[in-house]
């Protein structure tokens, strides 16, 4: 299991874009969970409608948990889309 | 003859016959089924021709709006794709055998209710796209093509609402005009209609279409928001003499629009646009202004019952910079007080309120106003590129505290981790005789000057601008505003500040070649007036 956090930097935070962006690219590990959690509320980043349902927004600093086969990659892959997307 | 009131979204003049939308989502009605499995097929189905139909409307999304509007049918594709909405479709079919119209429509109101509840405008505004995707599922369902508008006329089209997918689905050249009950004007709609250069009166409220049936006459206004059902024969032809002034404006904007605000010898000048809300970006872009000279940003205190939170300036002040697209905002902070009252700031009533208690001396007695203000403000600047300019400037002290305030603010957000602009400009208003008179001290403090003509008039001229019994009085040509004008654009360009003019002088062609002598480097005045200034300099010669 791999864990991370990052504080958003974009100032609109994960809207419709980014969120579906980030879905579709934890779907493409397949078989590795990727969640996202913010106040103690997590969810599968792959759930385009909750994850715009958290209601990221700038400032907010949201917590990840990769977990499965392709742990290592699929944490990386989404960190880096973190960091130059939001 | 029956006049009905909304928000017009883009200003242009329609005159023609109503089509009434009749959407296809006939009441769903729950229906109880025996094969869960059949049920779950249909869903399939119909979800697969709802991709391809959204893949269609993106493709002409793309070329009629352009990628960043046409954006929205992508991310709809998604949704359509998503696990917990699907999830809940299949759940809602198999344990309560119930069929897939019902489960789709049940569906859709639990997650369009998710987004509505949040506390967040741009989530709120989800809950229709959620809406429009299931909306367009059921229609497929029940085999319904999706509403293509069927006639072959051109039409008004009126209706309750219009989702993004219904606008755009409509064969451009067929439509005249959108009239609809409700909407607001930041929604997509509202959007790709100003995008596709078609006449909108949104928000006409529900009442208007018990008046409507298909093929009456209508007038819709675009410019005043105005809705004419049933006009008579004499409101006609004054429309279409406003529709033929229209034409020529067009024909004028076509002529310069993209053309450069420069003279017969070569001199250059920028010319901006004012505004006073976000409603106004349309008519800007519409006139081919080259930036914002003066947002007033009082429109936001005005507006709310309250102080407005720094969410809600920065949301708008961001909303102004992403629509200009890189081209120069000047925000002018909040300019209350004289004519322009508001309840919570609590102000004490005094006997003379132009020179009293108002502007920056509002703010800098009440930093903490000001603060909110100036950290929406620089949070907002990344997003293009922004000037700030302070209000009813008289001293070098009041313009030493401004920038002072503003590296404060700017420190506070750099220790909290917010990202803004390094390249926002700082500048004031030269609207007062004393700002004027000393402007050879002030200009080594800022980055440009932008003369407010209105009150420097006032002030100059002792005439209170209210008082209607000295109108005589006020020769707004007078030589001494003229001289004090001049005087800072040579101070000005003495220490490389640039000056502008944004109060209604600006908008004067008789002055136009005076101001170039001076050589005045921007002049910002109401939108329509940007094209007839851009004309008056290009017929001038200076040499």
């Amino acid at each position: 299991m791999k864990n991370f956090s990052y504080t958003i930097k974009d100032s609109v935070g994960i809207h419709a874009r980014p969120a579906g962006n980030l879905a579709k690219l934890a779907k493409g590990f397949t078989g590795t969970k990727v969640m996202i959690e913010k106040n103690g509320k997590s969810v599968d980043v792959t759930k385009l409608m909750m994850l715009m349902g958290l209601g990221v927004k700038c400032g907010d600093t949201v917590n990840f948990t990769v977990e499965g086969p392709d742990e290592e990659a699929a944490a990386k892959a989404v960190e880096e889309f973190m960091q130059t997307n939001l | 003859m029956k006049l009905f009131h909304g928000k017009g979204v883009y200003g242009a003049i329609a005159i023609g016959c109503v089509s009434v939308f009749k959407r296809q989502e006939a009441s769903v009605r729950r229906t109880h089924i025996t094969d869960a499995a059949t049920e779950l097929e249909r869903v399939e189905n119909a979800k697969s021709k709802a991709l391809e139909q959204l893949s269609a409307i993106h493709e002409k999304a793309l070329k009629e709006v352009g990628e960043t509007h046409a954006q929205i049918f992508e991310i709809h594709m998604m949704m359509i794709e998503d696990d917990d909405y699907n999830d809940s479709i299949r759940s809602i079919i198999e344990t309560q055998m119930v069929n897939a119209e019902y489960a789709v429509a049940v569906t859709s109101d639990n997650f369009a209710a998710m987004f509505s509840s949040m506390d967040d405008d741009y989530m709120q505004a989800r809950s229709a796209d959620v809406k429009d995707i299931s909306n367009r599922i059921i229609s497929c369902l029940s085999d319904g093509e999706n509403s293509d508008s069927e006639s072959d006329s051109r039409m008004i089209i009126c209706s309750d609402d219009l989702a993004p997918s219904e606008t755009v689905s409509f064969d451009k050249e067929n439509v005249l005009a959108f009239v609809t009950a409700f909407g607001s004007s930041s929604s997509h709609t509202a959007i790709l209609a100003r995008n596709m250069n078609i006449p909108a009166v949104i928000c006409v409220g529900e009442e208007f279409l018990n008046d409507i049936s298909d093929g009456c006459m209508m007038i819709v206004d675009g410019h005043k928001g105005e809705v004419i059902i049933d006009p008579d024969e004499e409101t006609v032809a004054a429309y279409t003499a406003k529709q033929q002034e229209d034409a020529h404006r067009k024909d004028l904007l076509q002529q310069l629009r993209g053309k450069d605000n420069i003279t017969r010898d070569g001199t250059r000048i920028n010319i901006f646009a004012n505004i006073s809300g976000v409603d106004g970006i349309g008519a800007i872009l519409a006139n081919d202004a080259g930036g914002i000279g003066l947002f007033r940003s009082e429109f936001l205190y005005l507006e709310s019952d309250d102080y407005p939170t720094e969410e809600q300036q920065f949301t708008a002040y961001r909303k102004v910079l992403e629509s200009m697209a890189g081209k120069k905002v000047i925000i002018r902070t909040l300019d209350i007080g004289a004519d322009k009252q508001i309840d919570y700031f609590g102000l004490e009533h005094e006997d003379n309120p132009a020179m009293g208690f108002r502007a920056v001396r509002i703010c800098l007695e009440r930093p903490e106003v000001f603060r909110t203000q100036l950290r929406a403000l620089y949070r907002a600047s990344v997003f293009g590129e922004l000037g700030i300019m302070f209000p009813m400037i008289t001293s070098v002290n009041e313009v030493a505290e401004c920038p002072a305030m503003c590296d404060m603010v700017k420190r506070e957000l750099s220790e909290e981790g917010m990202p803004f602009s390094d390249k926002v400009e700082v500048g004031i208003m030269i609207e007062t005789p004393a700002a004027a008179i000393i402007s050879d001290r002030l200009a080594p403090m800022v980055d440009f000057f932008s003369v407010g003509t209105n009150d420097l008039t006032q002030y100059t001229l002792a005439c209170d601008r209210q008082n209607s019994k000295i109108e005589r009085f006020v020769d707004t040509h007078h030589e001494a505003v003229l001289r004090l004008i001049e005087m800072a654009a040579v101070n000005a360009h003495a220490n490389n500040v640039w000056i502008g003019i944004c109060g209604e002088l600006a908008a004067d062609t008789s002055l136009t070649e005076r101001f170039l002598r001076m050589r005045i480097d921007e002049l910002s005045v109401s939108a329509p007036f940007v094209l007839p200034i851009r004309e008056k300099v290009r017929s001038i010669d200076l040499s």
